[in-house]
């Protein structure tokens, strides 16, 4: 059995009035590291919500999270800051590419809050590009890109930290399905070297992709294809 | 440890601002026009108030004495005795007469029709007007011994620049009523006795023999000791008709420069609160755009706290966006008001004195408007959850 490097046990989420809507409840939940888990579920089923409470975006309001090994409800808001800037590394649907930016400063701003200095950010962001395949888009400005190299570029944002955990939320929905496949391929790799990628996804084809699935329903967890908990 | 460098705050601050060049350049010209007319007020101010505030220290002293009467509208002429009645008061130092030598008409050439004389006269005046009014000549020489016997005048500054008279190189006539007189000299501007920059000055003798005016003086200046000038204006009226057959006139000149001074600091508090107001409007100008800019940037801000910035790396990235462009305002605009000042003294023949005081003062109130316009933004940008502004997105 692999280590763990998420820990999530007894976990809910209810947003405050007016709403009172109970996203999570009662989730027990353990990654351990290399793992590659999708987590798939209806639309409202809280697969958001999952992945913003591991990735300490969000707080639950109830039960403990632990990143690994350490209990995050005891961390003040700047030290989640930091848990964010060191271990984790994010991908969305929607990039969030910075426009006005080349790609390799995109890239190098995914170091930038370590206090990493800026050529050493560059040197790093450079190798990230090369990993994702986009070594020769380097000098371009991000709003060039295709869709595909869109997402890789910010794949590339979010491993040049070598983070322990990727966190993506449907990192293909906004891609056509061959290169939503790409990039499958690409996040499902980075577990070779000993990354764990948490995913969010509609799309059965990108779930087989992981080794693990998990399948949630109204905030529960109805299925869980591995796992050691 | 999340911590962000400063060098690289600043290349966010000012990469920020580069991608919004139109925006940012509207907002850094609000400030950089406030700023400008704060610089220029102030140095303005500076360069034509210096000047009456260093006249007011040596012209304080200054009394001068002329006939309360006049007989069909013309001033009635002193005693011939006043002038060394008031020499004799121990207190007064110097003393000058002039006379108004009536129906002299001041002219270029015949060409000129008599009558348009622009406002000047012709004056007698003694050899020691220049040391009594603290008067140089700014061309020439001043009348002195031997122009009693020679056609010679000494032009106020005035006078010299309604003739058009700006150099003296070669030897220059003008037409006093229907008499050539040569220019002998050029006084500058005198602004405690505004009748002698109008004037033709000539001597007493050549009035005489010329124009056969041998009355009294029209008008006596005189300087006392500093801490004896009430007495002495009181003790003139007895001293210049000793019979009390007539009235005389006194006054203190520099009360002038004291009104004009006033009337200047009037107008310099109204202006800067003028500049006051334009660097509000600015200020809430770059507010307005900050807050804008968070709404629009609420995706970017989600992704720098998903990245691992904290609060106040957010809150400093917009507050020194802000400050920058304040500041960048801010020097543009101490750069125009230089530049107003510079024209606007040359235009008015004053030295260029700008205050370092006015430079501090405006690039201080720039960057204070950048500060305080920025912090209502930069705290609700710090303040968003980074999970709403992710979800704000797409
Ligand atoms: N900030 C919020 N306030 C209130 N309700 C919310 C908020 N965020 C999410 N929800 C609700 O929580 C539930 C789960 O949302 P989410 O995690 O985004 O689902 P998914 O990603 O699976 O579509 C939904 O019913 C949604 O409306
Ligand atoms: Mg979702």
């Amino acid at each position: 059995m692999t280590t763990a490097v998420l820990e999530l046990s007894g976990v809910g989420k209810t947003y405050p009035a007016p709403s009172t809507v109970t996203a999570l409840d009662g989730i027990d939940l353990v990654i351990g590291a290399g793992e590659t888990v999708a987590i798939t579920g209806a639309s409202g089923a809280g697969k958001s919500t999952l992945l913003s409470i591991l990735g300490t975006l969000e707080r639950p309001t109830r039960g403990t999270v632990r990143i690994a090994g350490a209990d995050v409800s005891a961390l003040s808001d700047p030290e989640l800051s930091d848990v964010r800037a060191t271990r984790l590394g994010f991908v969305f649907q929607q990039f969030f590419l910075l426009e006005h930016l080349s790609v390799l400063d995109n890239v190098a701003t995914g170091l930038l809050y370590r206090g990493v200095p800026a050529r050493a950010r560059r040197e790093r962001a450079a190798e990230a590009l090369y990993e994702v395949g986009l070594a020769d888009r380097i000098g371009h400005r991000a709003g060039q890109l295709s869709g595909g190299e869109r997402q890789r570029v910010a794949i590339a944002r979010a491993i040049a930290g070598r983070p322990a955990v990727l966190l993506a939320d449907e990192p293909t929905g906004n891609l056509d399905s061959a290169t939503g496949a790409e990039i499958t391929a690409l996040l499902a790799g980075l577990a070779d070297g000993d990354t764990t990628v948490v995913l969010i996804t509609h799309n059965a084809d990108v779930a087989a992709a992981m080794r693990r699935q998990v399948h949630l329903s109204d905030g529960r967890i109805v299925r869980d294809t591995g796992g050691e908990s | 440890m999340a911590r962000l460098r400063p060098a690289d705050a600043i290349r966010l601050a000012t990469g920020g601002l580069r991608a919004r060049r139109v925006r940012s350049a509207l907002s850094a010209l609000g400030i950089a026009i406030a700023v400008a007319a704060v610089v220029a007020v102030l140095g303005i101010a500076r360069s034509t108030q210096a000047d009456l505030l260093t006249q007011l220290g040596e012209q304080g002293n200054l009394l001068t004495v002329a006939s309360a009467e006049s007989v069909n509208g013309r001033g009635v002429p002193l005693p011939l005795s006043a002038e060394p009645m008031i020499a004799r008061i121990p207190p007064v130092r110097t003393v000058t007469a002039v006379a108004t030598v009536e129906n002299v008409s001041v002219r270029r050439s015949r060409a000129i029709p008599a009558v348009q004389t622009g406002g000047m006269n012709v004056l007698a005046a003694e050899p020691s007007l220049p040391a009594a009014l603290s008067v140089q000549p700014l061309l020439g020489r001043f009348l002195d011994g031997t122009a009693e016997h020679y056609p010679v005048t000494v032009l106020g500054f005035e006078a010299a620049r309604i003739l058009g008279i700006g150099s003296l190189a070669a030897p220059t006539q003008i037409l006093l009523g229907e008499h050539w007189f040569t220019v002998a000299g050029v006084l500058a501007p005198v602004a405690v006795a505004p009748e002698i920059d109008l004037a033709a000055l000539i001597t007493f003798g050549q009035a005489g023999t010329v124009f056969g005016r041998t009355a009294g003086p029209s008008r006596i200046y005189l300087r006392a000791d500093p801490d004896q000038v009430a007495a002495v204006a009181a003790v003139l009226t007895a001293t210049t008709v000793p019979d009390g057959a007539g009235d005389v006139q006194v006054r203190r000149p520099s009360d002038l420069l004291v009104a004009r001074i006033a009337a200047k600091g009037a107008f310099v508090g109204l202006f800067l609160g003028l500049g006051g107001v334009a660097l509000l409007i600015a200020g809430v100008g770059i507010a307005n755009i900050m807050v804008i800019s968070v709404l629009e940037r609420r995706g970017e801000i989600g992704l720098r706290r998903a990245l691992g910035a904290r609060r106040r790396h957010v809150a400093a990235q917009f507050l020194l966006e802000s400050t920058l462009l304040a500041t960048i305002g801010g020097v543009l605009g101490i750069g125009l008001g230089v530049l107003a000042t510079a024209v606007a003294a040359r235009l008015g023949g004053n030295p260029v004195a700008i205050p370092p005081v006015a430079l501090a003062a405006g690039l201080g109130a720039a960057l204070l408007a950048g500060a305080l316009a920025g912090l209502y933004p930069a705290i609700r940008a710090a303040r968003l959850s980074p999970v709403e502004a992710l979800r704000s997105v797409g």
